[in-house]
């Protein structure tokens, strides 16, 4: 039996509850929350012990792993308790808002043997996972351009007071759904390089973006194209999608069917065949053992409690896999305040030359002079306000 | 509980509406494009009016705000839909989950209610929320839920399976309780649960003193999202008293029409089939495959 204790009995929190509460194989030994009234209710209600303190949760229930699902300002030094008591994570995603937790609790997590998992649910979707087998086969050839993109109706008018509102404290659509599609693009193809053209777009809300786009730059002249808003009432619940386009063909993966078109010029996989191939959810889908709200969500809880039992250090979304998408947010919000060029800014520059080697993910492409010297230029910007930044 | 009140008998087909509000568990592009059609309330009132000409008069529906329109033209003419009944599932659970994104918990239930004193009060912190409170509350979102219904007749009123088995998972079953007295009682309805765990939804219900609930799960040749499995749906058929209703008997569209609906006319004590349609054709198809494959006076109950 595994002994699992959640922290965090937000949306997530009490979702993740109710699919592990009736796992064969785990014991819920004890919910946080800081906020009185919901733990006091489920502990009425359900049974379960119930603790406002973590770290006494952690040292008297002394669970074998623990969930947490709070904000995500609170995730390193949560999981670092945690670590530090040889207790395995489940941790919600974006999993670090600073990059160097990532390195040092990866570590950590390392050197005393415990199993971590981040819930980057898309990991579980069979459309999703079926789009990582076709291209790890190479069933569309060399992968040029991708497009990954999430919409859905969170903020549609100025207001809203919980955690979701404050960037400092992980909210913003570039934590809470940009996330999503990044962390399939990493899946698929790693860390780019580079990326540009970022932009973190307030619509309804004060402090934090409703939108944010951006592009990865990617080794051989491969980029991906990121484009997400929740302020899109035109979605019934939130979408992530893919697009990719290859050298041998397409896909198009949602969470509810892929579909492929294949030009028969690489080998064609099994149950596929030349020109268009439809997959859908129900035949790329096992049953969990409970249903809440997707299998996906059941199925990543299974395979952290099985992971657990194994003590299998490797395995989907580990916090080495989840720590990258979290260094590509850090580059896109680096690259954001970096903020756009005007004309003036670009003509100005185009004059100067520095002789500076080749940017990142342009290898193969084949550039015109202007551009180059732009690019050139833009990264002397950059190196300049660096130097600058560095002088304070 | 159930016999305080004479038992409701439900139609062997029941008319669902997901077609109507971009709902299909198979295709997003499919979904959109649904939505695009049924974007005017005289294209959904023209397939209702298909299904109740076929003698398809119940119609199963979440309460979108879409449904309160529906509401309003079946008031309009009583005489027209003289036999037209509605089966409620409460609440319609993407407007509360985007809420509580947008204001936390309590903010998303003061949204959703006429009087939110108390929850102000709580969210104050000037006072806790007693269990009388939470029991309280919920039947006030009810009410609120089935205000749109007003004088309409609901002999059935569902909780949707995002609630049911939210419940189920943190295992506060009395809550299944507290819905079936206040939905008997206030309303004078049966109280009827969906979910996408029919064992343990039973094995709760049971423990709760909820006898023959009627329950509403997928019920499809391929097993699509039936947790339990097909064999243990099978016995759960079989063996437990119940009153079933099918739903996802195409499984989305995976399983042709004819094969779907021989397999789920064969198994045993099936009271309804719920099913959507975007077409009067559909819609007559499907009623013809039922009545072929499942004659009521042959009681294959």
């Amino acid at each position: 039996m595994i002994t699992v204790a959640l922290v965090g009995l937000g949306k997530m929190g009490l979702s993740h509850l109710a699919m592990i509460r009736p796992h064969p194989d785990v014991e819920v030994v004890g919910v946080c929350d800081a906020t009185g009234y919901v733990l006091d209710i489920l502990g009425r209600t359900t049974g379960v012990p119930t603790f406002s303190d973590y770290e006494r949760m952690l040292d008297e229930a002394k669970p074998l792993a623990v969930i947490i699902s709070t904000p995500s300002s609170l995730h390193a030094p949560m999981v670092r308790q945690a670590l530090e008591r040889d207790i395995h994570v489940f941790c919600e995603k974006p999993l670090f808002l600073n990059p160097e937790d990532g390195v040092a609790l990866t570590a950590l997590a390392a050197e005393r043997g415990l199993v971590t998992q981040v819930g980057y649910h898309n990991k579980f979707v069979g459309t999703f996972q079926e789009v990582k087998r076709l291209l790890d086969i190479g069933a569309i050839g060399e992968v040029a351009t991708i497009q990954a993109e999430a919409f859905g109706p969170v903020v549609l008018k100025p207001s809203g007071a919980s955690w979701r509102s404050k960037r400092a404290s992980g909210g913003g659509c570039l934590y809470d759904y940009a996330a999503h599609p990044l962390d399939l693009v990493t899946w698929y193809f790693g860390k780019p390089d580079a990326v540009g053209g970022s932009r973190l777009t307030s619509i309804f809300s004060a402090e934090i973006d409703d939108a944010v786009t951006s592009t990865l730059y990617y080794p051989g002249g491969r980029t991906a194209q990121l484009t997400t808003n929740w302020s899109d009432e035109s979605q019934r619940k939130m979408t992530t999608r893919i697009s990719l386009w290859g050298t041998g063909g397409h896909i198009y993966a949602d969470r509810q069917e892929v579909q492929v078109f294949l030009r028969g010029t690489s080998a064609i996989p099994a149950g596929y065949r030349q020109g268009w191939t439809v997959k859908y959810t129900t035949e790329l889908t096992e049953n969990p053992w409970f249903y809440l709200r997707g299998e996906e969500y059941s199925h990543q809880l299974d395979t952290f409690v099985t992971r657990v039992a194994a003590r299998q250090l490797d395995g989907p979304n580990t916090f080495a896999s989840a720590s990258v998408t979290d260094e590509v947010i850090a580059m896109i919000v680096a690259d954001a305040e970096r903020g756009p060029r005007t004309d003036a800014e670009v003509s100005q520059a185009a004059g100067v030359s520095l002789g500076m080697g080749r940017v990142a993910g342009h290898g193969r492409v084949g550039l015109v002079p202007r551009a180059v010297g732009m690019l050139r230029s833009a990264a002397s910007r950059v190196a300049a306000r660096r130097a600058r930044r560095a002088r304070r | 509980m159930t016999d305080r009140l004479a038992t409701h008998t439900m139609d062997r087909l029941l008319f669902g509406d997901n077609q109507f509000f971009g709902v299909n568990h198979m295709s997003e592009e499919k979904a959109r494009a649904q939505q695009m059609r049924f974007q005017d309330l005289d294209a959904i009132m023209s397939v209702l009016d298909a299904a109740y000409d076929n003698g398809v008069r119940t119609f199963m529906c979440t309460t979108h705000d879409r449904v309160a329109q529906i509401c309003d033209v079946v008031r309009a003419h009583p005489e027209r839909y003289a036999e037209m009944v509605f089966y409620p599932c409460m609440p319609y659970a993407h407007k509360y989950a985007n809420a509580v994104t947008e204001d936390g918990f309590l903010g998303a239930i003061r949204k959703f209610l006429p009087d939110g004193g108390l929850v102000d009060a709580a969210l104050r912190g000037t006072r806790s929320l007693a269990a009388r409170d939470v029991e309280g509350l919920a039947t006030l979102l009810v009410d609120a839920e089935l205000t749109m219904f007003k004088g309409l007749s609901t002999p059935v009123v569902w909780m949707q399976n995002v609630v049911v088995d939210l419940l189920l998972g943190l295992g506060f079953e009395d809550a299944f309780r507290t819905f079936d007295e206040h939905v008997r009682t206030k309303h004078g309805s049966e109280p009827a649960y969906i979910t996408m765990n029919l064992p343990r939804l039973l094995d709760a219900l049971d423990r709760v003193g909820i006898d023959n609930p009627i329950v509403c799960s997928n019920i499809n040749k391929i097993g699509f999202r039936m947790s339990g499995g097909v064999q243990g749906y099978l016995e759960t058929l079989e063996k437990r008293p119940f009153r079933a209703v099918a739903m996802s008997v195409y499984a989305s569209g995976a399983i042709p029409p004819r094969e779907a609906i021989e397999w789920v006319c064969g198994l045993p004590n099936i009271e309804s089939i719920v099913f959507g349609a975007s077409s009067a054709g559909n819609i007559v198809s499907t009623r013809r495959l039922v009545d072929e494959f499942w004659r009521r006076d042959e009681g294959t109950r």
